[in-house]
């Protein structure tokens, strides 16, 4: 077990350093001269100077590099061209706001997927299960945004049910915030409740055909308690992987999702960044983001080793 | 490859039966049972043949605009209505096919052309390449996709070549993994064994050897990338990244469509039922094409 844990946490070391690697570079591709780039174009010439002497732009490559993963692991990402904050204290502003947004699209995504994927994989080849494939089908077609932008048109514009932007902070008037919050997050969850109730209907159906069930129906037990009880336990494990994996595409999703609903959060901030030519912002989201995605999925490949003990056990020759 | 298919089946139905199918009549059979793929598959042929002849079918010109006819409801002479510019709507979805298929097709190939060698090598290979490869496919994946893309287009500049570049260098990792893990399974296979022992060489072994079993996995790889990859052009054009108005793209159609959700709803609609439909024909036939394809299926 720590053996495994040791080996992963190097190969996401290695990970973490490939990304800053690639960011760096991708930075250093923007035509132009660097100090302009990172100091923005209205910077005047002791502007330039101190992004110069800052970042060392005179040296050579390789130690420009290793300054400004020191001043990034630091926390220092440089500064924001137009708003002249710190990256850092911009993005901390705006990441509790796309958190939330995530949490309540992961949880209305896990209430819809595992008891519609439970069901369908009990009920294989009913009705029901056809009507779940089809909507996750649909579901995993269906482009977010505009998925989005018809919940507008349905529930704020004809109906005026729901207000179509905005945010409000939770703290301040919870129900206001829920109720602004409900339409994005519904549209961030979609695709993920699609991916979710398939693998939970995949993992079910395979576990429901293991001998432990057979057994447990022979003893006699009610269907109710060998799904509940027995099968879920086992089922849901993958689940937990896919969720991971669906980190990145979540993160992405968020970026769209919150440029429809003009919800102030981090993906709009990306998308600001870009057209404003932010380039300090653009990459320090790009790390960060980066980063969080690695740190994620070794939480869930760790979780996923204590979840299951056969991974635990023999988990290093195995986890290549 | 349906050519495998046939083969193992034909000896099957040769025995007993006094017509032997042929190998296409039993594909078509296979094929035939599952309608839903086939539907999607028409659908999607059919989206082709309006991308190669939108000219011919579109009722006018996409970028035709009209200021008489500003944001009118679909009529008889505008079915799909006109959006903010008094562009014929419909004629502007048509065209936009072009586009979609040309971004979702090409980033796919672009990707496949970089990943399929890339993952032949590292999987063929192993040892320090392998390593190498694998551990920037790891850092590459964590990039959460459309954050890579945002990132290139910013770096590259906003176009609809930028963008497909983008979105097929953020599929490239996807394809590289699948190839080197379908190459570690098939190296150790009897028949490749066999054909190093006749003499082949590298080369040969993987591309004669390797490559063409593998390649049915990689087909349905690609027929569930290119719906993802027609969304990510739509996406990336929707946020202002991608293809540049005045083109008709559904992605900045949806755009312009946003400010005019009150007044013109239909120029929300159809742009968004046909990045659907497409995506959920795609899928549907990329489902069939992978059970179709799957040995274990007869």
């Amino acid at each position: 077990m720590v053996e495994y844990l040791i080996q992963r946490l190097a190969i996401s070391a290695v990970t973490l350093a490939v990304i800053s690697l690639i960011v760096f570079t991708g930075v250093r591709m923007i035509p132009g001269d660097p100090a302009r780039v990172m100091a923005g174009i209205e910077a005047d010439e002791a502007g330039l100077a101190e992004v110069r002497e800052k970042y060392g732009l005179n040296d050579p490559i390789p130690v420009q590099y290793f300054r400004w993963i020191g001043l990034a692991i630091r926390g220092d990402l440089g500064e924001s061209i137009r708003t002249r904050e710190t990256v850092t204290k911009t993005v901390a502003g705006k990441l509790p706001i796309t958190a939330e947004l995530a949490c309540l699209s992961i949880l209305l995504a896990l209430t819809i997927a595992i008891p519609v994927g439970v069901l369908s994989a009990v009920r294989r080849n009913t009705y029901w299960d056809y009507l779940a494939n089809g909507l996750s089908l649909c579901g995993l077609s269906v482009p977010s945004f505009w998925l989005g932008i018809m919940l507008i048109l349905f529930f704020s514009v004809r109906l005026g049910w729901l207000p179509a932007s905005g945010f409000i902070p939770f703290l301040e008037n919870p129900v206001a915030n829920l109720t602004r919050m409900l339409m994005p997050a519904f549209v961030l969850g979609a695709t993920l409740a699609a991916v979710l109730m398939r693998q939970t209907r995949n993992s079910m159906i395979e576990v429901m055909s293991a001998d432990y069930i057979r057994t447990a129906y022979s003893k006699g037990l009610a269907g109710r308690v060998v799904v509940f009880r027995h099968a879920i336990r086992n089922g849901l494990i993958p689940v937990v992987t896919i969720l991971g994996l669906q980190m990145g595409a979540l993160m992405g999703g968020a970026v769209v999702t919150e440029q429809i609903f003009v919800v102030p959060g981090f993906g709009r901030l990306i998308v600001e960044s870009v057209f404003t030519r932010d380039y300090p912002l653009v990459q320090g989201v790009v790390l960060i983001t980066a980063s969080a995605y690695v740190l994620i999925n070794l939480l869930v490949d760790v979780s996923y080793s204590l979840l299951n003990p056969r991974i635990r056990i023999k988990g290093t020759a195995d986890a290549r | 490859m349906p050519g495998n298919g046939g083969a193992v089946a034909a000896p099957f139905a040769a025995v007993g039966s006094e017509a032997p199918a042929t190998r296409f009549q039993l594909a078509w059979r296979r094929a035939a049972r599952r309608p839903p793929a086939l539907a999607g598959a028409a659908v999607v042929v059919l989206y082709l043949l309006l991308a190669l002849g939108a000219p011919w079918v579109a009722p006018d010109d996409p970028l035709r605009t009209d200021w008489g006819q500003i944001r009118k409801a679909p009529s008889a002479a505008h079915p799909f209505g006109t959006d903010d510019l008094g562009r014929d709507v419909l004629s502007r979805v048509v065209y936009g096919t072009r586009i979609s298929m040309q971004a979702g097709v090409l980033a796919v190939l672009l990707a496949m052309a970089v990943g399929v060698p890339a993952g032949l090598v590292a999987g063929f290979y192993r040892g320090i390449f392998d390593q190498l490869i694998m551990r920037l496919t790891d850092a590459w994946l964590s990039f959460p996709f459309l954050i890579l893309a945002i990132g290139l287009v910013t770096i590259l500049g906003p176009s609809l070549t930028n963008a497909t570049v983008a979105i097929g260098v953020g599929a490239t990792p996807t394809y590289i993994r699948l190839t080197r893990g379908l190459v570690l399974s098939t190296r150790e296979e009897d028949f490749v064994q066999a054909a190093r022992v006749l003499g082949a060489g590298d080369l040969r072994v993987m591309c004669r050897h390797v490559l063409p079993n593998i390649a049915s996995s990689l087909l349905v790889q690609a027929t569930v990338s290119i719906p993802g990859a027609i969304i990510a052009e739509a996406i990336l054009s929707f946020l202002g990244l991608g293809v540049q108005p005045p083109s008709p793209s559904w992605g900045t159609m949806l755009n312009a469509a946003q400010q005019f959700l009150e007044t013109a709803p239909w120029m929300a609609w159809w742009p968004g039922l046909a990045i659907f439909s497409l995506t959920l024909s795609f899928n549907l036939a990329g489902d069939g094409l992978r059970d179709w394809l799957d040995p274990k299926d007869y």
